[in-house]
């Protein structure tokens, strides 16, 4: 490994591509999902404290109307992408071995995915009367 | 990456040799806070799905948020989302190339701490204040 290039693959130097604009993708996204959460993580908060002890035809309103279930959507929308990368970090950072790093990785997006979808399905529950 | 092969290297030194610092601990605890919280979402779905489900599932559901043990899974789960927002906060301050002197970084520090603590005692209180509607 002399050559300046030492930390890349071969297949790598021999194109000389560096990252191909893809590089800083997880980055921005995780910082872009985190910039949208601070004001959907206000609006979380008080959504569920206006709910707080009423009962579930209120709920069911509440949480069916437009203006509500758009903002959890967002929310769901936004939070679980966030956590999918951010676990992704936490993996790879601790578990070395490739077997159980990709199964934990492959089990990370399949709980996020299912969270999220769950939880929209949920709403447009609550929203479409059914 | 064939020529590579295993080599006794040596070890740059690990978090046990360091005095623990607040900028440290509020490091590790932005990443306790966020692994805390993924797995909170499946309160958040549990809820969402009873609501949806009807009015005898969403009492099931109130009835252990109101209990004891739900009430401190609750109280956590709003310590750690206030947390690792204003620790997500400070990062993003950080990315702006702001916030890494000396001072700076030790009072953001204080402040994600005291402000996560003081910030889940208001929604708290104010929780109890409108429970059932405002009074």
């Amino acid at each position: 490994m002399t050559s300046t290039f030492g930390m890349r693959t071969p297949l790598g130097r021999v194109r000389g591509l560096g990252a191909a604009r893809t590089g800083t993708q997880h980055f921005w996204l995780q910082r872009l999902t985190a910039v949208a959460n601070i004001p959907l993580v206000i609006a979380f908060v008080f959504i569920v404290i206006s709910l707080l002890g009423r009962n579930h035809a209120f709920v069911q309103q509440t949480l069916g109307s437009p203006l509500v279930a758009i903002i959890m959507l967002l929310f769901i929308l936004c939070v679980t992408t966030h956590m999918r990368i951010g676990m992704q970090v936490i993996i790879e950072d601790y578990v070395h071995g490739e077997g159980a790093k990709l199964l934990l990785l492959i089990a990370n997006t399949f709980f996020a995915i299912a969270i999220a979808l769950a939880s929209a399905f949920a709403l447009l529950m609550l929203c479409f009367k059914v | 990456m064939s020529d590579i092969k295993a080599v006794e290297r040596p070890l740059s030194p690990h978090l046990s040799i360091y005095k623990p610092t607040l900028t440290m601990l509020m490091s590790i605890a932005h990443r306790i806070t966020g692994f805390g919280l993924y797995f909170g979402t499946l309160l958040l779905a549990w809820w969402l799905l009873a609501a949806a489900s009807g009015p005898n599932a969403y009492a099931g559901i109130g009835s252990f948020m109101s209990s004891f043990i739900g009430r401190i899974v609750l109280f956590g789960y709003t310590w750690a989302l206030m947390h690792h927002m204003l620790g997500g906060i400070r990062h993003l301050i950080w990315d702006t190339g702001h916030g890494f002197g000396e001072h700076e970084r030790e009072w953001l520090a204080i402040a994600t701490i005291v402000g996560s603590i003081s910030l889940t005692i208001v929604i708290w209180i104010v929780g109890y204040l409108f429970v059932g509607g405002a009074r």
